[in-house]
C-alpha cells in the first residue's frame, strides 16, 4: 500500500528541502519512493506543490484529489487550497502562518476568514505556530523542520531515523536550530 | 548502491557513466539541472553555452571530433538548436551524440506547450523517452551506444515530471571511452548539396534500420493481463496508467518514441478488443496507430491540453470516477509567482509603469513584470524577442510611438540572443531603448552563469562581457548605467534616453536579492507616520500587505532592501537593523 504525503507552502519557504528530508527518511526504511518537486518559475513565492509517496512499488509520483494520508502545510490559505487533497480519513498539519498572495496584496481579493475553522468543521487538523519553534530554536528558516518534527510523530519511522537524516542533509552551521526545531515539533 | 535522484540528475549519471567528455547546454526549466549535475563530476568538460544553438553546435564539434557528446534544452530551447539539428542528422556521429529537451506539459515554467516528439520525426533523429529516474539513467547510456552504433544523434525526451521527480537509481562507475579517431572526411562532414545528397540517402536507409531495431528494442515492452483492454502509453503517462489501471488492462509501453515499431504495435493491437493511447500533449503514438490502419481510442477521449493525472486515466479507461474528496466551497485567491522580496527589476517596472511606457518584454524573472500591480509589460514572445519585437514596432508605429517605447532584457537573454536584434536596431536606423536588465546572473532558472557573470558553470574566474563596451561596439553611442532602486535618478534616465533620437542602451545594474553576496541587512517598518496612501502598495512587494486599515510589511518575507522607504512620500517606512 502505498502512502502519500504532500507538502504545500509557498515558494521560498523550504518545502523541497523539507521533501527531500522526508524521502530519505522514507528509503533508509527500506521503501520504494518517488518525489515529485517544482522547479523553475512557480518557486518565485507562487504556491508551491511537493509530493513524497512511498510504498512496496510507487508508479505515479503526484497525487490526486483525495489520496494524500497526510498533508504537511506551511501556510493557511496553501492548507486550504489543499483540503481537496487529503484522503478521507487524512490528516492536515497547519502551519499557523498567514502570508499573503498578490491578488490580496492588490486589493483585488480578500484572505479567507477563519481557514482554521473551517478546515477543522471537514477534516483532521493539527495547528501549530512553526514559525514561534523555529524563532525559538534560533533560525526563522527552520519552520520546515519543525513542521517535519510534527508530522514524524504520525509516521511509523523511528526518531532516530530522523535525526539521522537531518544530520546528513542540514548543513552545519544550521544543523543545531534545526534539531532543536525537530525536536520541540516531534515533541508537541 | 541506490540513491534517490531527480530525472535530470539522473540523465547526468547516465552521461557520466557512459563516459561522456563534452557537455554544452543553455539552462530553461525544466532542463537545467541535467546540466548542473553534469559539472559535479570532475572528467567531462562541462560549459553552460550562449544559447542552445551554440551549445548544440558545441557538442556536434566534439562528437565529429570523437568525444562522447551532450547537449541538454527545454522544449522551446530545441526551436533555438534546430538548425544544426536537423543538418546534424545526415552528418550522424563520430563520438556517441545525445541530444535532451525536456518538455513541460501544463506550463510550469514556458510560454507554450510544444511537443517534441514532432522535432524526431521531422528531423529523422531517434528519440527515447523514459518514464522515471531508473529509465532516466539506463536511456542516457543506452542512447550513447546506439548513437555510435547506428551513426545518428539520439534525442532523450523528459517532461516535467520526470526531469523533477526523485526516484531510486543504481549507481555504477564510470566507463571511460577513448577518443574516437579523427578523420578528415567532407562527404560526411561538409554539408553541401553534393554531399548532401548522397547523405540523405544515408539517412533513409539508417532509419529503416532503426525501424526495425523499434520492435525489438528493449525499451518497448509489453506486459498482457487481459485481451480486453490494452493500452499504449510512453513516458510519465505510463507510470500514471499503471497506478490508475493496475493488472486489469494490457500495457504496451513505448521507450522508443521514434521511429515507432510498426508489427508490435499491430500484434498488441490484434490482441485485445479494444485499445487506448494514452500520450500528454499532442497525438504522435495515436496518429502512428491510424496511419497504420489501426483503431484505437486517443485524443477523441483524452485532452491535448496540459499534464495528465492517474484519476482522469482511471476514468476514461474504466468508466470508474477518482477517490472522495472534500470541497472547499468558496472561491479563494490563486497565488501566483510574484518578483521576489528585493528584486531588482521591482524598481525598473515601478518606473515603467509610472511613465506609462509601452514595454516590449523577454523570458526570465522580469516576464513577471507582466502581472499586477506592476503590469508594465505589453509581449513577451520568446528569448530575445524584446529587442527585435520593440524595432518592429516602432518601425509599424512611427517616431512618437517609439518615445513612450521601451525594451526590457535580462543580462544572460541578452547574451542568449538580444545582441543580433540590437545591432539589428543599430544597422536598420532604428531609434529604440533598451533596458538591459543586469541582475549578475541568470535568476530564473536558478542562478547559473554566463558570459556577463565572470564565471564558468565550475565557478572558475574568467573574461566577463563587458555589456556598456559591447553596446558601444555595436554602434549605440547612449550607453548609460542606472540602478533601479534609485527610482528618482532612474526615471530622468528612462525620461532621456526615450526622448533622445538615436538607439540607447539601459544598462539597470543591481544584483538579484537572492545572490549568497548581496547582503541586504534588517528589515522595514512601517512608523506612525503613514498616511494610509498605499503608495507602497504599488511596488507589489509580498511583504508589504494590509491588514484591516493598516499597512504592515512582514518581517519574514522582508529582506530590507529599503525600496519602498524610497517611494514613500512621507518617510514613513524606516529600516531597522
Amino acid at each position: 500500500m502505498t502512502k502519500n504525503i504532500m507538502i504545500v507552502g509557498v515558494g521560498g519557504q523550504g518545502t523541497l528541502l523539507a521533501s527531500r528530508i522526508i524521502g530519505n527518511a522514507v528509503i533508509s526504511e527500506g521503501h520504494d519512493v518517488k518525489i515529485s518537486e517544482v522547479h523553475g518559475m512557480s518557486q518565485r513565492g507562487g504556491s508551491v506543490v511537493t509530493y513524497v509517496k512511498f510504498g512496496d512499488a510507487v508508479y505515479s509520483p503526484v497525487i490526486d484529489r483525495g489520496e494524500a494520508d497526510i498533508i504537511l502545510a506551511f501556510e493557511m490559505l496553501e492548507a486550504y487550497r489543499a483540503l481537496p487533497f487529503l484522503k478521507k480519513g487524512g490528516k492536515m498539519i497547519v502551519n499557523t502562518q498567514r502570508i499573503d498572495p498578490m491578488p490580496v496584496i492588490t486589493g483585488a481579493m480578500e484572505y479567507p476568514e477563519n481557514i482554521l475553522e473551517k478546515l477543522s468543521a471537514k477534516a483532521d487538523i493539527t495547528s501549530v505556530d512553526a514559525l514561534s519553534i523555529a524563532k525559538a530554536a534560533g533560525n526563522t528558516k527552520a519552520v520546515n523542520v519543525a513542521l517535519i518534527g510534527v508530522m514524524a510523530k504520525n509516521t511509523e519511522i523511528a526518531y532516530d531515523v530522523w535525526e539521522k537524516v537531518l544530520r546528513e542533509t542540514v548543513p552545519e552551521k544550521f544543523l543545531e536550530a534545526n534539531l532543536k526545531a525537530f525536536k520541540a515539533g516531534y515533541e508537541l | 548502491m541506490k540513491k534517490l535522484l531527480i530525472g535530470n540528475d539522473a540523465v547526468a549519471r547516465g552521461a557520466w557513466e557512459a563516459g561522456v567528455r563534452v557537455v554544452a547546454s543553455y539552462p530553461g526549466t525544466p532542463s537545467t539541472e541535467i546540466t548542473e549535475c553534469m559539472a559535479k563530476y570532475p572528467e567531462p568538460h562541462v560549459e553552460w553555452s550562449t544559447n542552445e544553438k551554440v551549445a548544440a553546435e558545441v557538442a556536434i564539434g566534439a562528437s565529429i571530433a570523437g568525444a562522447r557528446s551532450m547537449s541538454c534544452m527545454k522544449h522551446v530551447g530545441m526551436n533555438v538548436m534546430a538548425d544544426p539539428m536537423f543538418t546534424v542528422s545526415y552528418i550522424g556521429a563520430n563520438g556517441g551524440l545525445v541530444f535532451c529537451v525536456a518538455d513541460d506539459p501544463g506550463m510550469h515554467s514556458s510560454q507554450n506547450e510544444q511537443d517534441s516528439r514532432h522535432y524526431a520525426k521531422a528531423s529523422k533523429i531517434m528519440m527515447l523517452e523514459p518514464a522515471d529516474s531508473p529509465e532516466c539513467k539506463e536511456y542516457t547510456k543506452a542512447a550513447f551506444e546506439l548513437s555510435e552504433k547506428y551513426d545518428t544523434p539520439v534525442i532523450i525526451r523528459l517532461s516535467t515530471r520526470v526531469s523533477h521527480s526523485q526516484g531510486l537509481v543504481e549507481l555504477c562507475d564510470r566507463v571511460e571511452q577513448p577518443l574516437k579517431d579523427y578523420e578528415k572526411n567532407p562527404a560526411k562532414n561538409v554539408m553541401m548539396p553534393g554531399n548532401a545528397i548522397k547523405r540523405h540517402v544515408v539517412v533513409e536507409e539508417r532509419m529503416a534500420a532503426l525501424a526495425a531495431y523499434a520492435e525489438e528494442c528493449p525499451f518497448n515492452t509489453t506486459e498482457v493481463n487481459t485481451d480486453k483492454i490494452g493500452v499504449i502509453t510512453s513516458g510519465v503517462a505510463h507510470m500514471y496508467a499503471k497506478e490508475a489501471l493496475g493488472d486489469k488492462v494490457s500495457y504496451l509501453k513505448l521507450g522508443m518514441v521514434y521511429p515507432l515499431p510498426e508489427k508490435l504495435i499491430k500484434d498488441f493491437v490484434a490482441k485485445h478488443e479494444k485499445v487506448v493511447v494514452i500520450e500528454e500533449l499532442d497525438p504522435v503514438i495515436e496518429s502512428h496507430c491510424r496511419a497504420l490502419g489501426l483503431e484505437v481510442v486517443g485524443k477523441d477521449a483524452f485532452t491535448l491540453l496540459g499534464e495528465y493525472t492517474p484519476t482522469m486515466i482511471k476514468k476514461v479507461v474504466l468508466g470508474e470516477e477518482g477517490a472522495e474528496f472534500a470541497e472547499i466551497g468558496e472561491t479563494i485567491p490563486v497565488r501566483p509567482p510574484v518578483m521576489c522580496a528585493g528584486c531588482p527589476h521591482r524598481g525598473t517596472f515601478y518606473v515603467l509603469k509610472k511613465l506609462g511606457l509601452t514595454v516590449s518584454g523577454d523570458i526570465g524573472c522580469y516576464t513577471l513584470g507582466a502581472v499586477a500591480p506592476l503590469a508594465s509589460v505589453d509581449t513577451t514572445v520568446c528569448m530575445g524577442a524584446s529587442v527585435s519585437g520593440a524595432h518592429g514596432m516602432a518601425k509599424a508605429r512611427g517616431a512618437e510611438f517609439n518615445k513612450k517605447l521601451v525594451a526590457v532584457i535580462g543580462d544572460s537573454t541578452f547574451m542568449h540572443s538580444g545582441i543580433t536584434g540590437l545591432i539589428d536596431i543599430v544597422y536598420n536606423k532604428g531609434n529604440n531603448t533598451v533596458i538591459i536588465l543586469d541582475n549578475s546572473i541568470t535568476g530564473m532558472t536558478g542562478h547559473q552563469d554566463n558570459p556577463t557573470t565572470g564565471f564558468t558553470i565550475r565557478k572558475e574566474p574568467t573574461k566577463q562581457v563587458d555589456l556598456e563596451l559591447l553596446a558601444k561596439a555595436v554602434g549605440v553611442e547612449r550607453v548609460v548605467v542606472a540602478d533601479p532602486f534609485d527610482l528618482k535618478d532612474f526615471e530622468r534616465v528612462v525620461k532621456e534616453e526615450t526622448e533622445a533620437d538615436e538607439p540607447s542602451v539601459i544598462i539597470a545594474q543591481r544584483p538579484c536579492a537572492l545572490l549568497k553576496t548581496v547582503k541586504y541587512t534588517g528589515h522595514c517598518k512601517i512608523s506612525d507616520k503613514c498616511k494610509k496612501c498605499k503608495l507602497c502598495m504599488k511596488l507589489g512587494c509580498p511583504a508589504i500587505s494590509v491588514r484591516g486599515d493598516e499597512v504592515v510589511i512582514d518581517e519574514t518575507q522582508c529582506n530590507g532592501c529599503g525600496l519602498c522607504v524610497n517611494v514613500c512620500p512621507f518617510g514613513a517606512i524606516e529600516k531597522e537593523d
